[in-house]
């Protein structure tokens, strides 16, 4: 992988996957994020968000087009957490440390330092059963975040949490991602999440899923999901999601 | 700290309260219950059972319903077993019947563990052996004893091999079924966080397949302590060492009925006492510590 100057951080070409005989789950997909950039895409359940991530993680092979990512592997964190419930919080970190290689009084260090960047410095004991929804994801923010690559791919992490709890966690994202300087990838299916993160915001087709359009977000950081700007910016994506969904109803 | 950043300010700080106020909320609070209490809880209703279990025995001793020749009281049971105490033939024999048991089961994990392992990862070996393997699970391993006899004689081989046929299947079988529940999640997550191959199994597979292995190396013990006694009751000779389930064939064969039932109990607390204090504790621990038992039980 070649280190180009200014270009992408992630580039997406031309991306069709389809599974076995059946019609393609993703078409000719084009993206580019920015080094730096927090690009949101935004996609009714099952349009194929996940495979998305998954080809540009490197763990699928697309039917066709290719992925590249600068600076190497990209981390991602999944839909669920996907702790191992067999280490505790810090083990968990401390595996994706010892994977890389890490030296053994570095991870004990390191894991230490990610945690409390979490906000869990004193929950490193604790085991995966043992913590709530929302510290699970923020260990595995620190897990992802411990691969110390630039690209973090997030597939709707918070969509399983209570509206408090997210609401925490997308201000402790974006504080992360500045502190970081990460560039983002982030997977929603939710309108207002992907607005109140998002620099950039990709609408994806269904079936097959395509770039449909895309939303420049230009309202500044600290943002609030309740604010009047991402309301109103929510409203016209809304709208051309919902024209979007309704193409499928005619079809049938 | 330096990646921390500015915490001087305002928000971020009440930002890491608001946090802490959720944490704590959520998080479940633990509750804690002395271990004396635990283990008191769980050994009361067993002992009331047992008790009630002999009033009936020595009620239906008393009652004469069958003939005293054929069914002992417990006191003579007792007796029986305290008399084969004081000649050190239980101690010998229980000795024996253990270390076979534990040497038995010791090498059908060696076998079963990388057995279970190709059936379980190889696809061609899966479908070859896989149903064979699960085939031998229920046949009874006594069924291996008249064989063995033609094959090696009275001796210890024999017995080994009938321990061997009952055990490396239930062991073998944990470890497929171990590694059927891994959740391919997590090999995915494995492979985002840069394992492979040997780095993978040792650190995603194999721990996410234990709570199957442990569950099947209980149940090899079971298969390994039944198969070892079929083997004793049948395979008797002086040049094989007493154990357990030759001493109960030895009170039979005198017509002694309280020996017949002092063994009968010698071979069932043995049984027991291997599970309460070996793989009890073994699996509970693998479950707990993934907060699969409630901590309370
Ligand atoms: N391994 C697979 N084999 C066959 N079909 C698959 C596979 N993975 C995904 N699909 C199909 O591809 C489509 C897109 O799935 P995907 O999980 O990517 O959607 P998604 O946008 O992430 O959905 P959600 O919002 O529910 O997470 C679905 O119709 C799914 O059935
Ligand atoms: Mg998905």
């Amino acid at each position: 992988m070649q280190v180009v100057e200014a270009g992408p951080a992630v580039a997406v070409r031309g991306l069709t996957k389809r599974f076995g005989a059946a019609p393609n789950v993703l078409e000719d997909v084009s993206l580019a994020v920015a080094e730096g950039e927090f690009l949101c895409i935004l996609g009714a359940s099952g349009c194929g968000k996940s495979t998305l991530l998954g080809l540009v993680a490197d763990l699928d092979q697309p039917t066709a087009g290719s992925v590249e990512v600068l600076g190497g592997k990209p981390s991602l964190m999944f839909q669920e957490p996907a702790l191992f419930p067999w280490l505790t919080a810090r083990e968990n970190v401390e595996l994706a440390l010892r994977l890389k290689g890490v030296g053994k009084q570095d991870r004990r260090e390191r894991a230490r330092d990610l945690l409390e960047l979490v906000r869990l410095k004193d929950a490193g004991t604790k085991r995966v059963h043992e913590l709530s929804g929302g510290m699970r994801q923020r260990v595995a923010m620190a897990r992802a975040l411990a691969q110390d690559s630039h690209v973090l791919l997030m597939d709707e992490p918070f969509a399983a949490l209570d509206a408090i709890t997210r609401d925490v966690l997308h201000e402790e994202l974006v504080r992360i991602r500045e502190s970081q300087k990460l560039t983002v990838l982030f997977v929603t299916h939710n309108v207002r999440e992907a607005v109140r993160l998002g620099d950039r915001v990709v609408l994806l087709s269904s079936r097959p899923g395509r770039v449909v359009k895309e939303y420049d977000v230009n309202i500044g950081q600290p943002r609030r999901i309740e604010s009047p700007e991402v309301a109103a910016l929510s409203v016209a994506i809304t709208d051309d999601l919902r024209s979007e969904i309704r193409r499928h109803g005619g079809q049938s | 700290m330096s990646l921390l950043g500015d915490r001087s300010s305002g928000p971020a700080d009440d930002l890491a309260q608001l946090e802490a106020g959720l944490d704590a909320l959520e998080s479940q609070r633990e509750q804690k219950t002395s271990r004396l209490r635990k283990a008191w809880a769980a050994t009361w209703p067993p002992l009331v059972f047992l008790a009630l279990l002999v009033g009936v025995w020595q009620l239906v001793y008393n009652a004469k319903v069958v003939d005293p020749v054929r069914l002992p009281s417990p006191s003579d049971t007792v007796n029986s077993l305290k008399d084969q105490f004081n000649a050190g033939d239980l101690q010998k024999a229980s000795w024996n019947s253990v270390r076979r048991g534990a040497l038995g089961f010791l090498a059908s994990l060696a076998i079963a563990t990388p057995l279970g392992l190709l059936v379980g990862r190889v696809k061609p070996v899966r479908r070859a052996v896989g149903p064979i393997l699960s085939g031998l699970q229920s046949l009874p391993s006594v069924a291996w004893v008249p064989a063995a006899i033609l094959w090696f004689g009275l001796s210890d081989t024999t017995i080994y091999f009938v321990v061997l046929m009952g055990a490396v299947p239930s062991i073998a079988n944990g470890m497929v079924s171990g590694l059927d529940q891994v959740p391919p999640l997590f090999l995915r997550v494995g492979r985002v966080l840069g394992a492979r191959g040997l780095a993978s199994a040792r650190h995603v597979l194999l721990p996410a397949a234990l709570p199957g292995y442990v569950g099947g190396l209980r149940q090899g013990w079971a298969f390994s302590w039944r198969s070892l006694m079929a083997a004793e009751l049948i395979a008797r000779s002086p040049d094989l060492g007493l154990g357990v389930g030759q001493l109960l064939d030895l009170s039979r064969q005198n017509l002694d009925t309280a020996g017949v039932f002092a063994g009968i109990i010698s071979i069932l607390v043995i049984g027991i006492a291997v599970e309460l204090c070996v793989f009890a504790p073994l699996e509970r621990q693998v479950l707990r510590r993934r907060g699969l038992v409630a901590a309370t039980v």
